[in-house]
């Protein structure tokens, strides 16, 4: 077995700083926050990808990865040896999900949408973007937000925006998401309407 | 079978480095340190740094039956990698994060062919020692304590 | 109508202050450390991991110094601490038959195999102060003796099926965890005992000796009592096997109960359970009667006492909980206080009104 890549070098400070990046993208869904990323985690998992991993996944969280992560052994076990956190091959059972491709992703009502009573016992999805500009147009509007914010992460399919919709449309349930680019990182929480083209 | 043969000679390659384990477990910190030192400077790297969390303790129901939560209890835990290639890993009740980095690191040599001779002279047999002399005083001390009961004349003749 | 009032905060800065002084106490007498809290105030400590439910002897004397003295807080303290750390897991179930015994005893056998052995403890003891500075009697002499292997008690009983055996593990089903999972009605006994061994030790001790004055008697004998130190593993994914952790310190009671049977079973001893964190021997004692008593109803005993009632009983067994209802009516109820004022102003003054009004139809 090929020997694993370390974690962050300072967990503590490395991951508040990681909470806190998240935190603060979810409560100002669509603004773009930088995340440390000196991690080298196997490919094709991306080092803010990673970072996020590292900050929010224990044992108690069971994680979902797309094929082309799920495919690459070594992700899975980089993710289980540094977080405790077991995989799951069932989306609806996931805490997390992590794709590396996107386009390829399952509807987001096949991840766990959580109860009425136990909404946060939704999935929270990771998903690795090149950027966040150029892409899938969106104009957001909702709580975080003063009035709209554009945002276009890339690549996204098409049809992301009827299923952003959807998502918010089953609000108290329903996931939520986190975009990973290249060291930094954005959200879409489910309480974000997504606008009709204007 | 050739395949239930091998499988006991892994089983016992476990369970001599879990006895191992648990004697670097039931070490102190200073002699962890010393028996490191006096083996020279070591090449290692963290591959996960000391980190303190909980393990939730069970108990059974009954003290045989099905498994309940008793409660946490907080454990630190570490894995290093030495030069060699060997991986070291460490879970300690408590919070000691030195102690836990020394712990892996023993793991670490006692896995590795050239080195497991040292750890076991030069740690393992003396922490060993130490605890069983412990164990045996305060066994006598307990002991002392024991009760031994005697019937008294019945007054029946 | 909602009021927010501000001004408080030098006066709360002021008064953290002036606890810190005086939980200080007199500068010139030597300030406590927490390493003689944690060997000559031990069953404080101890009472404050079975019920902070976190065993670190360290934390805990910490938090009783820290606390002033008081326990609840400091088990506030110790819980509060525990969420600041992430879970690597639960532990392999500990094997107390293995443990390292410092006190054994059993009211139901005399010679049972092992034997009796009393440890450190103030039974016996004439309960007579002693001067402050009395010292040290000499150590006894110390006796050597092999050691028998000390079965469970109940495993004696078991040997003659005069006992009900534990109930079984079932593999596929994890124990419930009220960490991390709202407690609902009813509740398994694994949830119980959790819920149990957290709880308040006076709570339970007055519930346990409520058994005892006839409210949900279950004519209850002390099996057995052991306190000592149990191997801790866990097992870890990345390697496979059961990780050794150390030893932890704990109490242990089997209490031996009431016999039943039925038409298809046979008449049996019936058991209940204390396992608690460090040296608590009350608490386990009491723990295991409470154990007993929950379990009325699955043994077809009529539940009406107190003890019997397992909402009653779980729902206000944990001190931090209760301490933190009952001290909340100290917060500001300004509001809540002025609407109550209002209204009984009003029912009073229709009340006088009405009583003018008859005695004036009387004239």
């Amino acid at each position: 077995m090929p020997a694993l890549s370390p974690a962050f070098a300072n967990p503590v400070f490395d991951t508040q700083a990681t909470f806190r990046a998240v935190m603060d993208a979810m409560a100002r869904p669509g603004e773009i926050r930088a995340v440390p990323d000196a991690l080298t985690p196997p490919a094709p998992l991306s080092p803010s990808a990673a970072a996020l991993a590292l900050t929010l996944l224990d044992y108690e969280t069971p994680f979902w990865l797309d094929a082309a992560l799920g495919e690459a052994e070594d992700v899975a076990r980089w993710l289980r040896f540094h977080t405790g956190a077991s995989v799951t091959a069932n989306p609806s059972d996931a805490a997390f999900a992590f794709a590396a491709d996107p386009l390829a992703l399952p509807p987001l009502a096949a991840f766990s949408q959580g109860t009425p009573d136990f909404p946060d016992r939704s999935t929270t999805l990771v998903l690795q973007v090149a950027a966040f500009t150029g892409g899938l147009s969106l104009v957001l509007s909702g709580p975080g937000i003063a009035s709209h914010r554009d945002f276009a992460p890339s690549p996204l399919a098409p049809g992301f925006a009827d299923e952003l919709r959807a998502n918010a449309g089953r609000f108290p349930c329903g996931v939520d998401i986190v975009f990973a680019g290249p060291g930094s990182v954005a959200a879409l929480p489910r309480s974000t309407r997504i606008e009709e083209d204007r | 079978m050739a395949s239930s043969g091998s499988t006991q000679i892994i089983d016992a390659e476990i369970e001599t480095r879990r006895a191992a384990m648990a004697t670097f477990a039931a070490a102190n910190a200073a002699e962890l340190r010393g028996a490191l030192e006096s083996m020279g400077s070591i090449d290692a790297v963290e591959i996960r740094k000391p980190e303190t969390g909980l393990v939730m303790i069970r108990g059974r129901i009954g003290g045989d039956g099905a498994p309940f939560n008793v409660g946490e209890a907080t454990v630190t835990r570490c894995a290093v990698r030495i030069a060699s290639g060997e991986t070291g890993f460490s879970y300690l009740l408590g919070r000691d994060q030195e102690k836990a980095r020394l712990a892996a690191l023993c793991d670490a040599l006692w896995q590795s062919r050239d080195r497991r001779a040292q750890i076991e002279t030069l740690l393992i047999a003396p922490v060993r020692e130490r605890l069983a002399k412990a164990r045996d005083e305060a066994r006598a001390k307990t002991d002392a304590t024991r009760v031994d009961f005697f019937t008294l004349v019945r007054g029946e003749d | 109508m909602y009021v927010a009032v501000k001004g408080g905060e030098r006066a709360i800065a002021n008064a953290h202050k002036l606890l810190a002084h005086e939980r200080r106490g007199d500068e010139s007498v030597p300030e406590l450390t927490v390493p003689q809290i944690e060997g000559q105030l031990a069953l404080a400590v101890a009472r404050v991991m079975a019920e902070g439910s976190l065993y670190d002897r360290e934390l805990a004397a910490l938090a009783i110094k820290q606390a002033w003295g008081d326990l609840i807080e400091a088990i506030f303290l110790v819980r509060a601490y525990r969420t600041t750390l992430p879970r690597f897991g639960a532990s392999e179930p500990l094997d107390t038959a293995r443990m390292e015994i410092r006190r054994r005893i059993s009211a139901t056998f005399k010679d049972l195999p092992g034997g009796q052995i009393l440890g450190p403890t103030f039974d016996y003891t004439h309960r007579l102060l002693e001067e402050p500075a009395a010292p040290l009697p000499p150590e006894q002499a110390p006796r050597e003796t092999d050691r028998e292997p000390t079965p469970r008690v109940t495993d004696i009983l078991a040997g003659e099926a005069l006992i009900e055996p534990s109930p079984e593990a079932d593999p596929s089903d994890r124990p419930g965890d009220i960490t991390r999972d709202p407690l609902t009605f009813p509740a398994s006994r694994d949830v119980r005992l959790q819920n149990l061994s957290r709880a308040d030790e006076g709570f339970l001790l007055a519930l346990g000796y409520s058994t005892q004055r006839g409210y949900g008697r279950n004519h209850p004998f002390a099996g057995e009592i052991r306190l000592g130190e149990v191997e801790v593993e866990f097992f870890a994914e990345e390697l496979g096997f059961a990780v050794p952790l150390g030893a932890i310190t704990v109490t242990e009671c089997q209490t031996v109960n009431q016999f039943k049977g039925s038409d298809t079973e046979p008449p049996q001893f019936t058991r209940g359970y204390g396992l608690a964190f460090g040296h608590s021997e009350r608490k386990a004692m009491s723990m295991a009667l409470v154990d007993r008593a929950l379990r009325a109803g699955e043994l077809g005993e009529e539940a009406r006492a107190p003890a019997q009632d397992e909402e009653f009983v779980l729902s206000h067994s944990d001190n931090v909980q209760a301490t933190g209802f009952v001290e909340h009516l100290k917060l500001p109820h300004y509001v809540d206080f002025q609407s109550e004022l209002g209204l009984l102003r009003q029912i009073r003054a229709s009340f006088e009104g009405g009583a003018d009004a008859s005695k004036d139809g009387a004239e």
